[in-house]
């Protein structure tokens, strides 16, 4: 397919029009990710995650200059990024504005940055995000990091497509920092404290160090008694470092980027690697299935019976569970 | 498959650090339905081209107040199409004196938005360009 052998030459129009494809699900973008699949698999998917403003983009810019640095074997590592904005619930339009904190990797040839806007679907965002990124992937991008607003499920399914994981914090959280780490920990592999030069960072850094000695404690604990959650097992082996950075200087981005380093090497030398390819493929799998078979349902039901079928729920005559027996028996 | 989205990029070129018009149209259109990439300030031309790309971005526009006009805008227009996005709409806004529309039509600019311009004036523009059709 011409579109496809042009991504894999290396032309930038090419990928830019592909993940245009693959973001609508048209039959050319499907066709083409099943041609590009057997070329994935070699990228080291980075995720960057927290709470709007604690300069995830920024931080993100730092890590792809140190990234771009020629190695000691004078290799230049190619590097893209995926930054997801919300897509606004009220007018289905979006400002996506990360690109606004990366002007400093505008020119380089071997950096690739594409905006990408949530579109509020159920589950949707997910497999978009990962079908954008199997496509970067098969275009022999090294490194991708994938940055997203830290809130909710969506955010949680889209840290199950990296490698590696970043939460990104920022001082002065306060008791807050309580009440929305629960899921956080579960998926961070590094913990970062941006903006590491305002008041309160010794705070929250001894904060979230009490609250991953807790979790740690209770997951070793935990599995001692039920090994189910293989996710889990996968924290284990490798001890989650609280970094400190000041994404405006560039102070703790060296350290950050060879702890993101360390992680890789670490997933491959313990064989978590592929653990947590299969882990990901399957969490793929799953928003794939699940968004695939919402719209082949609704595909299937027509428009008088859903509306007549809200009708009754809205009257209570029947229960939302009759309503969704109802909908799927027909 | 899904409904097709309208992805704007929107660019300030040059040392103009008057940014007010441009917010107030990446909102317009992003309450349109659209999906607005908003470059920053002091962009040069190869940077809006370079974003214009990897975004595969359906119209670029321009917001100009510096005067800077007639050199940066067909500079834009010119990279756009050397990368292969001559389909790209471009039209521009800001402070413009009407004597230089013409020259930047021929340069290949398709509306030079003036102040007063309205926002639904810009959306329509675009829609009708995009998708050959204005939204309901």
């Amino acid at each position: 397919m011409e579109l496809t052998d042009a991504v894999l030459a290396g032309q930038r129009l090419a990928l830019a029009r592909l993940l245009t494809q693959v973001e609508n699900d048209t039959p050319q973008g499907r066709a083409a990710l099943n041609d590009l699949f057997p070329h994935t698999g070699q990228a080291h998917l980075i995720g960057v995650t927290g709470a709007p403003g604690t300069g995830k983009s920024s931080l993100v810019s730092q890590l792809v200059r140190a990234f771009r640095q020629p190695q000691e074997s004078g290799e230049q590592v190619q590097v893209a990024v995926v930054a997801v904005d919300p897509t606004s619930p009220f007018t289905g339009g979006a400002l996506l504005g990360d690109r606004v904190r990366m002007r400093e990797l505008s020119g380089d040839p071997g950096v690739f940055i594409r905006s990408m806007a949530s579109r509020g679907a159920l589950g949707g965002l997910a497999w978009r995000t990962a079908a954008v990124v199997q496509v970067l992937d098969a275009a022999g991008f090294d490194l991708i990091l994938i940055e997203t607003v830290g809130a909710g499920q969506s955010e949680v399914d889209i840290a199950r497509l990296a490698h590696s994981t970043l939460v990104v914090e920022s001082p002065g959280a306060g008791d807050d920092i309580q009440a929305s780490k629960a899921g956080i920990l579960e998926i961070a592999d590094i913990l970062v404290v941006n903006k590491a030069d305002r008041p309160g960072v010794d705070t929250t850094v001894r904060a979230l160090k009490a609250m991953l000695g807790q979790a740690q404690a209770i997951a070793g604990k935990h599995l001692l008694k039920t090994s189910h959650d293989e996710a889990q097992q996968e924290h284990i082996g490798w001890e989650i470092p609280v970094m400190r950075t000041i994404a405006t200087s560039g102070e703790g981005i060296p350290e950050l980027a060879a702890a993101i380093r360390e992680h890789r090497d670490y997933l491959q030398s313990s064989g978590d690697w592929q653990q947590r390819d299969q882990t990901r493929l399957q969490s793929e799998l799953e928003a794939l299935l699940q968004s695939t078979l919402l719209s082949r349902w609704r595909a299937s039901v027509s428009r008088e019976r859903y509306q007549q079928t809200l009708e009754e729920l809205a009257t209570r005559s029947i229960s939302p569970l009759q309503a969704v027996e109802r909908l799927l028996n027909n | 498959m899904t409904e097709r989205k309208i992805r704007v990029l929107i660019a300030k070129p040059g040392l103009d650090g008057h940014d007010r018009g441009a917010k107030v149209i990446a909102r317009a259109l992003r309450d349109a339905g659209m999906e607005v990439i908003y470059t920053g300030l002091r962009q040069t031309p190869q940077m809006i081209a370079e974003a214009a790309l990897q975004e595969d971005v359906d119209a670029v526009g321009l917001s100009i107040l510096s005067g800077a006009h007639n050199a940066l805008v067909p500079a834009v227009v010119d990279l756009l199409r050397e990368n292969g996005q001559e389909n790209v709409l471009v039209f521009a806004g800001g402070i413009i004196p009407e004597s230089d529309i013409p020259g930047l039509k021929q340069a290949g600019v398709s509306a030079v938005y003036g102040p007063g311009t309205t926002m639904s004036e810009v959306v329509e523009a675009i829609q009708q360009a995009v998708l050959g059709t204005v939204a309901a």
